[in-house]
């Protein structure tokens, strides 16, 4: 790695790639250092961020409601938790929500990527305007996008009405109002999409597809055989940033629906949040908040042990 | 073609191959009615910041503002301090950003660049933090910030996000690209720790650090859960809290809620042109593919 260009394709992930041999360990002033640098860091995340997530554990055995005395309970919440169907409503949500939008914002992404990858005026503001809903927050976000999809006065319906068609019940139905939270999704991802996949574009030798070129490949089948498998590493980060996101999501479906109607699209987060700070019932919501954990930590290991296998195939 | 003749930065545009000139114009097509799709939210919500209240939920469909107007915008002001959210978001985004930024440059810089024990250890606790939705946390770091008594201050916003593992990661992957023997020498020369960071590994490193800034900056400028939690207040409140009540309390005024909805866009966008240019070259060399 001496000559490093930049690393050539790496895969991003907790995954190490091993250092070189080391001329010499290096003394132990430098791990003093390296402690003494990283401290700041350390305090944050220990404080704000691992005792929080071990109280929430803790807080899990207990009915709280924040004022007065809290009370052990055990199991209990968890024993309210999975037979309650808002609970599993939101848990469906929240997967349904990751498998909508993480795979057609890749490929609307790699789609996007594949066709800027080339010279092309005006390819700089093409690039921009693709971009620009990811950097506008959620907030903002959901109030246009309660403005465009309102059933009835909505630019959305007003269009398809004019078309001759019937407007979609974006509010007042469950389908729909899933769909208008993962269409404004989708339109905010996109262009994160684009950007890591041009990254990944650009470090893939030209001389792979002159080859293949002169070999007489198309177009397609340089995209199927090498375009596509050389992008792996970058298709992996997207995906597992994607389902945490999906997990994450909070913003959007607050203003957007306000997890609505009825819960048809209460999320994880959103659930935990209204049952911890609107109907203060504390204990209840470190109890969702466990179980939330529990899903993403164990998605992430589901997917890091695949890893392990593909690369031992390898 | 054959022979790679210069493999210079500068790459010409390249010779017309097969069919190219029919894919390349089907190509261009397809981006543009992709991005005038993109654009269209964008568009209607200017329309809709500069039309009279009322002028586009009733009549024909039109495209463009009958009669432009500002009071869309003069009505946001009046109904909510919206001029205070905006001092209080900067304050609260420009402090943020530069605490995290620095934070996050630090650990980067020696989670690749020093072998000590328990690294590994450190580096993998530090990513799994990704996984840590703020919901899950919220109810206890909310006990934690109320009992430092900093409900409804900045701090409670700025401080508890200071430390943030995605920055992190970026900084480890970028500057693990920056070649030993650079810092192996200033460190023969007698340089210290602080001093190799500051006048070696800094420089290197300015199409990450306009990374993080983009970022960190949008990041926190557009935060909505966790400043929803701490300020009750609100005076205090920052711009996405604000444009949240302002659509609670008066959700069908359209022009104020897409005027400051875009007002409070501007100052993310404009960071993002500011670092535009390095940012492709800086997401490509953090490895962020």
């Amino acid at each position: 790695m001496t000559t490093a260009a930049p690393a050539a394709v790496t895969a991003p992930g907790p995954e190490q790639p091993t250092p070189p041999p080391r001329r010499r360990p290096r003394v132990s002033r430098d791990a003093v250092a390296a402690w003494g640098l990283l401290s700041p860091n350390l305090v944050v995340f220990g404080v704000f961020l691992f005792v929080p997530l071990l109280a929430t554990v803790w807080l899990s055995l207990y009915s709280s409601s924040g004022f007065g005395p809290r009370e052990f309970v055990g199991a209990d919440n968890y024993a309210e938790l999975f037979a309650d169907s808002t609970f599993w409503r939101a848990t469906l949500n929240t997967g349904l929500y990751a498998l909508l939008t993480v795979p057609v914002s890749l490929v609307l992404g790699l789609g996007v990527a594949l066709a800027m990858n080339r010279p092309l005026r005006g390819r700089g503001v093409l690039r921009a305007i693709y971009y620009v809903p990811y950097v506008i927050s959620g907030v903002v976000v959901a109030v246009a996008g309660r403005w465009i999809f309102n059933e009835n006065v909505g630019v959305v319906n007003r269009l398809l009405r004019s078309a001759g068609l019937d407007g979609v019940p974006w509010q007042s139905d469950a389908v729909g109002a899933m769909s208008s939270l993962v269409l404004i999704s989708i339109w905010t991802k996109v262009g994160f999409c684009m950007v890591v996949y041009l990254a990944g574009l650009q470090s893939i030798p030209k001389e792979y597809l002159e080859a293949a070129q002169t070999d007489g490949a198309g177009r397609w089948t340089q995209l199927r055989y090498i375009v596509v498998p050389l992008l792996k590493p970058t298709t992996i980060f997207l995906v597992v940033l994607g389902v945490i996101e999906s997990f994450q999501v909070f913003d959007i479906v607050y203003v957007l629906t306000g997890g609505g109607p009825g819960n048809a699209t209460e999320m994880l987060v959103t659930y935990a949040y209204a049952e911890g700070f609107d109907a203060r019932r504390q204990g209840y919501a470190a109890t969702i908040g466990v179980v939330t954990y529990l899903f993403i930590a164990v998605l992430t290991a589901l997917w890091y042990r695949r890893q392990k296998a593909q690369e031992a195939d390898l | 073609m054959s022979t790679s003749t210069s493999t210079s930065t500068k790459r010409k545009p390249r010779t017309p191959q097969r069919a190219g000139a029919g894919w390349a114009s089907w190509r261009a097509v397809a981006l543009v009615v992709g991005a005038l799709v993109m654009l269209f939210p964008l568009y209607w919500m200017v329309i809709t910041a500069f039309s009279g209240q009322g002028a586009l939920t009733s009549g024909p469909l039109r495209f463009f503002p009958a009669d432009p107007t500002l009071d869309g915008f003069r009505r946001a002001f009046a109904l909510l301090p919206f001029s205070s959210f905006f001092l209080n978001s900067t304050a609260i985004a420009l402090v943020a950003m530069a605490l995290s930024v620095t934070l996050n440059l630090l650990a980067g810089y020696v989670l690749a660049k020093y072998r000590f024990r328990g690294q590994q250890v450190v580096f993998v606790m530090i990513v799994s933090t990704l996984m840590i939705p703020v919901q899950v946390v919220m109810v206890p770091q909310f006990q934690l910030v109320a009992g430092l008594g900093w409900i409804n201050s900045y701090w409670a916003v700025i401080v508890p996000r200071a430390a943030e593992a995605f920055g992190i990661f970026l900084c480890r992957q970028f500057m693990l690209g920056i070649p030993d023997e650079v810092l192996e020498a200033a460190r023969l020369d007698g340089a210290g720790h602080l001093r190799i960071f500051w006048s070696i590994v800094l420089p290197m490193s300015r199409p990450l650090i306009a990374v993080l800034v983009i970022l960190t900056f949008m990041y926190r400028w557009n935060e909505f859960a966790w400043p929803l939690i701490v300020l009750n207040d609100q005076q205090l409140f920052t711009v996405p809290i604000g444009l949240a009540f302002l659509q609670g309390e008066y959700g069908t005024d359209y022009p104020a809620l897409m005027g400051m909805a875009l007002l409070s866009t501007l100052p993310v966008l404009v960071v993002f042109a500011i670092f535009q240019r390095q940012f492709v070259e800086g997401v490509a060399r953090s490895g962020l593919r």
